[in-house]
């Protein structure tokens, strides 16, 4: 035991039972591109065959690990090529069949989410592509744990106008189509700029051309561990332990994903990805991200001062996790969603949290306006709008950005919506309906940026 | 296949023997005890042997958190592996 520090020990233990830190997604990506067929009924025969052979043990041995080692593993997921690849193969097939052939496997193997209900049009539409968009709606609503994204924007290309006016539409129809389930459908969906192909993370997972037949990513979380190692240092301690000490926990929590990524990989045959390394809050009290930047010294989550406390968190986490680990990628950073976050929803509740804080705080997290609740008479132009400015600024500064945001049909700013579970609940926040639909109604690409010239 | 028994809360009689007759009943050999008091909780941390355990990991685990629940203390196991992971570079 002398090899052992005592106080190491119990504060491990510690993180796992009083701050909720836990490995919060072991992700199987899997290749659909062997699954292309012409007739639809064979690709989704095929395409259900696959998830169901290359997953069959996913969910028991990562269980057996998490009960072996004492790890706290959350979820299990699986991740796909883009569906819109294999749909440009057969122009009459319904896409929503190749949706609920996932559905059906990701429910036979046990998994809680399948992602991949994708089409990447960052520089325009291919075949396939548009045919997937439109059906999203009705794919959401249809299926239960299938998760669509959509990556309309990339540094290199510019932004696709056409797709962001489409997307607006998709995200607003969604809503409505799941209107009696608290339009959940709309918290399935994701509109990328830049978006990570190996991220193992809902609702944006899905599995990147370039990538392996199969591989095993692990997304690590850890608010809680980092908001109390925060709580215990002084109020008058310079920026600069608040930065080291957030890089110390960052490093601990992610050596935990990398064991558990190391261990899954070896039982299973599969090589391992990436680790991604992100806060993950949870509705959980004390698991939260807004927490953070309020034991950096915030009254709220939201005021002045935020953007630059979570600048620091989100490169403090990296800088702490790529030492821990061997591969990194996906989204890696913090994320702040609203309706997932207790810290969050209080803010946005009192008030000092707004879409346009928020906004502006995606300039430096890990993703973007996630998780977002907005009253449902917004039209699809002003979501157009926002899914625009957003990509805009994923575009300029070289980063991911998204959006996941909830029109609650029905519902006016200030009312509640509740999704239960890891989805959290939130109230519905005010957004500017001033209308952009001439803008949106341009179409076209948007240039892509100078990337030199920098100021 | 090391591990390693915390049991954290109030202080009561009996606790060794207990933690230890449920190793015995396992099959799980102890090889070393530290106990103390730290930030006013009573906490001790036992290093184990889990290769000979007569049940599965699954169950042992249950019967550990059984064992704390009845005792009203939090009892966890945890592999070594997963602290060499943190605690070392």
């Amino acid at each position: 035991m002398s090899m052992f520090n005592k106080g190491d020990i119990l504060e491990t233990i510690e993180m796992f039972t009083q701050e909720n830190l836990d490995v919060r997604t072991v992700t199987m990506g899997i290749s659909l591109l062997d699954c292309i067929d012409p007739d639809p009924k064979k690709a989704c025969e095929k395409v259900y065959n696959k998830i169901c052979t290359r997953a069959a043990n996913l969910v028991p041995t990562v269980e057996h690990i998490s009960a072996e080692y004492g790890i706290p593993i959350i979820n299990k997921r699986i991740s796909v090529t883009p569906i819109a690849m294999l749909l440009g193969a057969c122009p009459d097939a319904d896409p929503v069949d190749f949706a609920k052939a996932l559905d059906a496997a990701g429910k036979k193997v046990g998994v809680n989410f399948v992602g991949g209900y994708t089409a990447l049009v960052h520089k325009g539409f291919s075949a396939g592509d548009k045919r997937l968009i439109e059906s999203i709606p009705r794919a959401l609503a249809q299926t239960d744990i299938v998760c669509s994204s959509v990556n309309i924007g990339a540094t290199k290309a510019g932004l696709n106008m056409d797709a962001v006016k489409m997307m607006g539409q998709a995200v607003r129809r969604t809503a409505e189509m799941t209107a009696d389930r608290q339009c959940i459908g709309a918290a399935k969906l994701v509109i990328f700029c830049n978006a990570p192909e190996d991220n193992p993370f809902m609702a944006g997972a899905f599995h990147g051309p370039g990538e392996p037949d199969c591989e095993i990513h692990v997304g690590v979380s850890g608010p809680g561990a980092v908001r109390a190692a925060l709580a215990r240092l002084h109020k008058d301690a310079p920026i600069d332990q608040v930065a080291e000490l957030v890089k110390r926990t960052a490093f601990k929590i992610t050596r935990v994903g990398q064991l558990v990524a190391n261990l899954v990989s070896r039982e299973l045959g599969v090589p391992a990805g990436i680790i991604d390394l992100s806060l993950a809050p949870t509705p959980a009290v004390g698991d939260s991200v807004a927490n953070i930047l309020e034991e950096m010294g915030l009254e709220q989550c939201g005021c002045c001062g935020t953007t630059a406390c979570l600048a620091l968190l989100n490169d403090a986490v990296k800088k702490g996790g790529v030492m821990a680990s061997n591969h990194v990628g996906g989204l890696s950073g913090a994320f702040i969603p609203v309706s997932e976050d207790d810290g969050m929803i209080h803010a946005a509740e009192s008030g000092c949290l707004t879409i346009e804080k928020l906004e502006a705080m995606t300039a430096v997290c890990s993703v973007g306006i996630d998780m977002v609740i907005i009253p449902g008479d917004t039209s699809a132009a002003v979501i157009s709008g926002l899914i625009a400015d957003e990509a805009a600024i994923g575009m300029v500064n070289s980063k991911t950005t998204a959006v996941r945001v909830i029109p609650a049909i029905g519902r006016k700013a200030g009312e509640v919506l509740d999704f239960g579970g890891l989805l959290g609940y939130g109230p519905i926040m005010p957004i500017n309906q001033r209308d952009p639909s001439v803008f949106i109604n341009r179409g076209g690409r948007l240039p892509a940026p100078m990337q030199s010239l920098k100021n | 296949m090391k591990a390693f028994i915390t049991v954290v809360g109030q202080d009561t009689v009996g606790v060794v023997a207990k933690v230890a007759g449920l190793c015995s009943q396992l099959n799980i050999n102890i090889e070393d005890v530290t106990q103390s008091i730290l930030q006013g909780m009573f906490a001790m941390i036992m290093l184990v042997d889990i290769s000979g355990c007569n049940v599965s990991h699954e169950e042992m685990r249950a019967r550990v958190a059984a064992l704390g629940q009845e005792m009203g203390m939090q009892i966890n196991i945890t592999r070594q592996e997963v602290f060499d992971a943190m605690h070392t570079i």
